[in-house]
């Protein structure tokens, strides 16, 4: 019975491969790899012109219906069987989308600050292990995995989900379909989190990592996943533009592939070592195929959108995406190295891990060819300055993972604080990042308000940024001596206990001023719907030092 | 690429191929294996233990994995005498390998500890026996009641001086904590004689 699934397995995997081969030369005889650099340019036209950086403002984008010039829009594909925009579309689509994403930021925006109140009373506890113990649900073991559930499909999804809507609608130029669906969509998800946060804390827990809620919890936010993708996957029939953007190639994908992962990992078919396998296929995927693509999708728009300047090549985006979408996901094995699953699972974990390593150059190269040569814009644009920190650290992080894979450095630091650094660095100074510069960007063009304070923007820049430095640090550093430790058979386990304890009071101090950095920009977030402070008419940049005259900036 | 469907069909395939790999796979070429000679499935208490193990989190510091003498120091250490295999956890629904050793190891912990006054004392307060852990104390395990009020089912934990509460009353064991030893008592890695 073994023998013959395994056959149909294999049969089904190299069906597949065939299917994808025949796709790429399909593709390529199609001529959809023809012209690829003008794929560059759709983010730019007469109203966003190349060379002109755009920012938090929302003063000059043109009236609805406006004038927007009666230039002729060609398409560099040919001619486009889709229909123009009209001059002005920028207004009607950001009207479009502004409650759907409201309602998801401002979501998301409430579970960073209850993901980082977990986070605190969990990191205050290893430097105080007799604090808060007399409730069962404030036990370390509860606090932690609701830490973790809260940022991730809280506050990471949920802000991915509003980004990427505005994202999507932007770059398919066309508003918002069944925008009620979305809101529907978005109550269901917070009903989702409310029953699983509940249910964790009260002792319905389920210890597998990253998907602790009890599954009913995770079936509400599927179906209002999928409500959602309805929502946009309409839109995206009603485009109108021929070529789609790199971002939405990977905001696209990621729709597709987080139900698929949440529907096949709850399935009830998995038991022992299997059921470690497939948890690792399913956690380092939210990572690689839901979270890494909606960052990556909001920097391959906003990096050459606040510069001005198209990205450096688009070539390589289109090599990063391909070799992203089949890599990434063969990578979670490498999280049993040394373990009991069979040997070649964890092997082409570590393979497909060192694999990474091309979508990232390539990734990286893209990114920080686009930035060089602009590091004003940088210091002075509240995005670009956030977006341009989350990918310096996607680069880091990711070159770091597919090092960490290899079977010597496991051996230090698998079961050590190191991990949660390396976690961290990814989800935190990568992913949350971005989003954060993402949300300074939209949020003025949907609310038609400026943010209230520049002083306040970078304080909040400033705390995270020092955090999460700190933290990671401490932690790596933590981990690794952690790890020396524990190899040597000759430390008693108490003494290897004893050496994280000074890392792990640093860990608590950089969490504390994150989340004050969380707090100023929840601030920040709920002044700018209810239209709070001045009303300005420029965007909210950051002061640049005298070296520049006054005269020079308004050029 | 102008064609979105066939962006979405190859994403797809990609996705799937990874799951058929590195979830279904596995299941199937461990599908027929035979549970390792001395591994048993759990008794009704010990299954209750398992769940207290899973509500509170326990994972979160304790892996229950072994690996081999040439990597890492797990056995130098004397946690189990043998590295564990995929046939000690046929049993194991769900999983719990773990990820974390912030606190020992716990796959042999019934040859290690099976001292059930250390580990009802340990789980009062895990600084009253090991100086200088961060586990955190977990007293909602326990009752804390006059000595004339403790019932026959009841087991009083000896504690060390400074740990006994005050005014004269006892610690008892809850029922889940005596699941919760249970399972511990049942995390055993037994040598193997042919290797």
């Amino acid at each position: 019975m073994v023998y013959s699934s395994l056959i149909i397995i294999v049969m089904v995997l190299l069906i597949g491969m065939a299917i994808s081969v025949f796709i790429l030369m399909w593709s390529d005889k199609r001529g959809q790899y023809r012209n690829v650099k003008a794929g560059a340019y759709v983010i730019f036209d007469e109203d966003e012109p190349v060379g002109q950086p755009q920012d938090q403002t929302f003063a000059k984008v043109p009236p609805p219906g406006g004038d927007g010039g009666g230039v002729p829009r060609r398409s560099a594909f040919g001619p486009s069987t889709y229909p123009e925009p009209p001059p002005g579309w920028r207004s009607d689509v950001d009207r479009s989308v502004k409650w759907p994403v409201l309602a998801y930021v401002g979501s998301a925006v409430f579970w960073l600050l209850v993901g980082s109140i977990f986070a605190l009373l969990a990191s205050f506890k290893f430097n105080f292990p007799d604090w808060l113990v007399e409730d069962a649900w404030l036990t370390f073991g509860r606090l932690r995995p609701a830490h973790l559930q809260t940022v991730i499909f809280g506050w990471l999804s949920m802000v991915g989900i509003g980004v990427g809507t505005w994202l999507w609608c932007r770059l398919l130029k066309t508003p918002l379909r069944n925008g009620g669906l979305m809101l529907v969509g978005c109550v269901l998800w917070n009903v989702g989190m409310v029953i699983g946060t509940i249910g964790l804390l009260a002792g319905f827990a389920r210890s597998i990592e990253w998907v602790e809620f009890p599954v009913v919890a995770y079936l509400i936010i599927v179906a209002g996943f999928l409500l959602n993708n309805v929502a946009l996957f309409r839109t995206l029939a009603h485009r109108r533009v021929q070529h789609l953007y790199v971002s939405i190639w990977y905001i696209g994908a990621s729709l597709l592939w987080t139900p698929i992962l949440l529907v096949t990992f709850l399935l009830p078919v998995y038991s022992g070592v299997p059921h470690a396998t497939a948890n690792w296929w399913f956690a380092h995927n939210i990572l690689g195929l839901w979270l890494t693509p909606a960052a990556l999708a909001a920097a391959y728009y906003f990096i050459p959108k606040v510069t001005g300047r198209p990205v450096y090549s688009y070539h390589l985006s289109i090599i990063g995406f391909w070799t992203l979408a089949l890599f990434y996901n063969w990578a979670g094995a490498h999280h049993l190295v040394g373990g009991p699953p069979p040997q070649w699972v964890v092997t082409t974990g570590i393979v497909f891990s060192v694999m990474m390593i091309i979508p990232v150059v390539v990734v990286a190269l893209n990114h920080h060819m686009t930035i060089v040569g602009r590091f004003r814009r940088v210091m002075a644009s509240p995005t670009l300055r956030f977006v341009v920190f989350g990918a310096m650290s996607y680069t880091s992080v990711s070159i770091q993972g597919s090092l960490q894979s290899l079977r010597g450095w496991q051996e230090v630091t698998h079961f050590t604080h190191y991990t949660i650094a390396h976690s961290h660095l990814g989800v935190y100074a990568f992913a949350t990042m971005i989003m954060f510069g993402a949300l300074y960007y939209i949020l003025p063009r949907l609310t038609g308000w400026e943010w209230r304070s520049s002083k306040l923007i970078a304080a909040h820049f400033w705390l995270v940024g020092m955090g999460i430095g700190a933290y990671v640090v401490a932690l790596t550093v933590g981990g690794v001596i952690q790890g020396l430790a524990m190899l040597n058979p000759n430390v008693p386990f108490l003494a290897v206990v004893e050496s994280t304890k000074l890392w792990l009071l640093i860990r608590s101090v950089s969490g504390t001023l994150m989340t004050i950095g969380h707090i100023i920009f929840a601030y920040l977030v709920f002044e700018n719907i209810r239209k709070g402070g001045p009303q300005r008419d420029a965007p909210t940049l950051f002061p640049l030092a005298r070296r520049q005259p006054a005269a020079a900036s308004s050029k | 690429m102008t064609r979105s469907i066939v962006l979405f069909v190859g994403v797809i395939a990609a996705v799937l191929m990874s799951y058929t790999g590195l979830s279904l796979l596995p299941g199937l070429q461990l599908f027929d294996i035979e549970p390792t000679p001395g591994s048993s499935d759990y008794t009704f208490e010990e299954a209750q233990g398992r769940a207290v193990y899973i509500r509170d989190g326990c994972i979160y510091c304790h892996s229950q994995q072994i690996r081999p003498e040439n990597f890492g120091a797990d056995i130098a250490r004397g946690w189990a005498p043998r590295p564990t295999k995929a046939g000690d956890y046929l049993y194991d629904d769900p999983h719990l390998l773990g990820t974390s050793r912030t606190g020992p190891d716990l796959s042999d912990i019934a040859s290690r500890q099976p001292s059930w006054d250390w580990h009802m004392a340990h789980f009062y307060n895990p600084r009253a026996v090991s100086p200088g852990s961060v586990m955190p104390a977990y007293p909602f395990y326990f009752d804390v009641v006059e000595p004339g009020a403790v019932l026959a089912s009841q087991r009083i934990v000896p504690l060390p001086a400074e740990y006994v509460p005050p005014d004269g009353k006892v610690v008892v064991a809850k029922e889940e904590v005596e699941h919760l030893y249970a399972y511990l008592m049942a995390l055993r890695v037994e040598p193997l004689n042919a290797e």
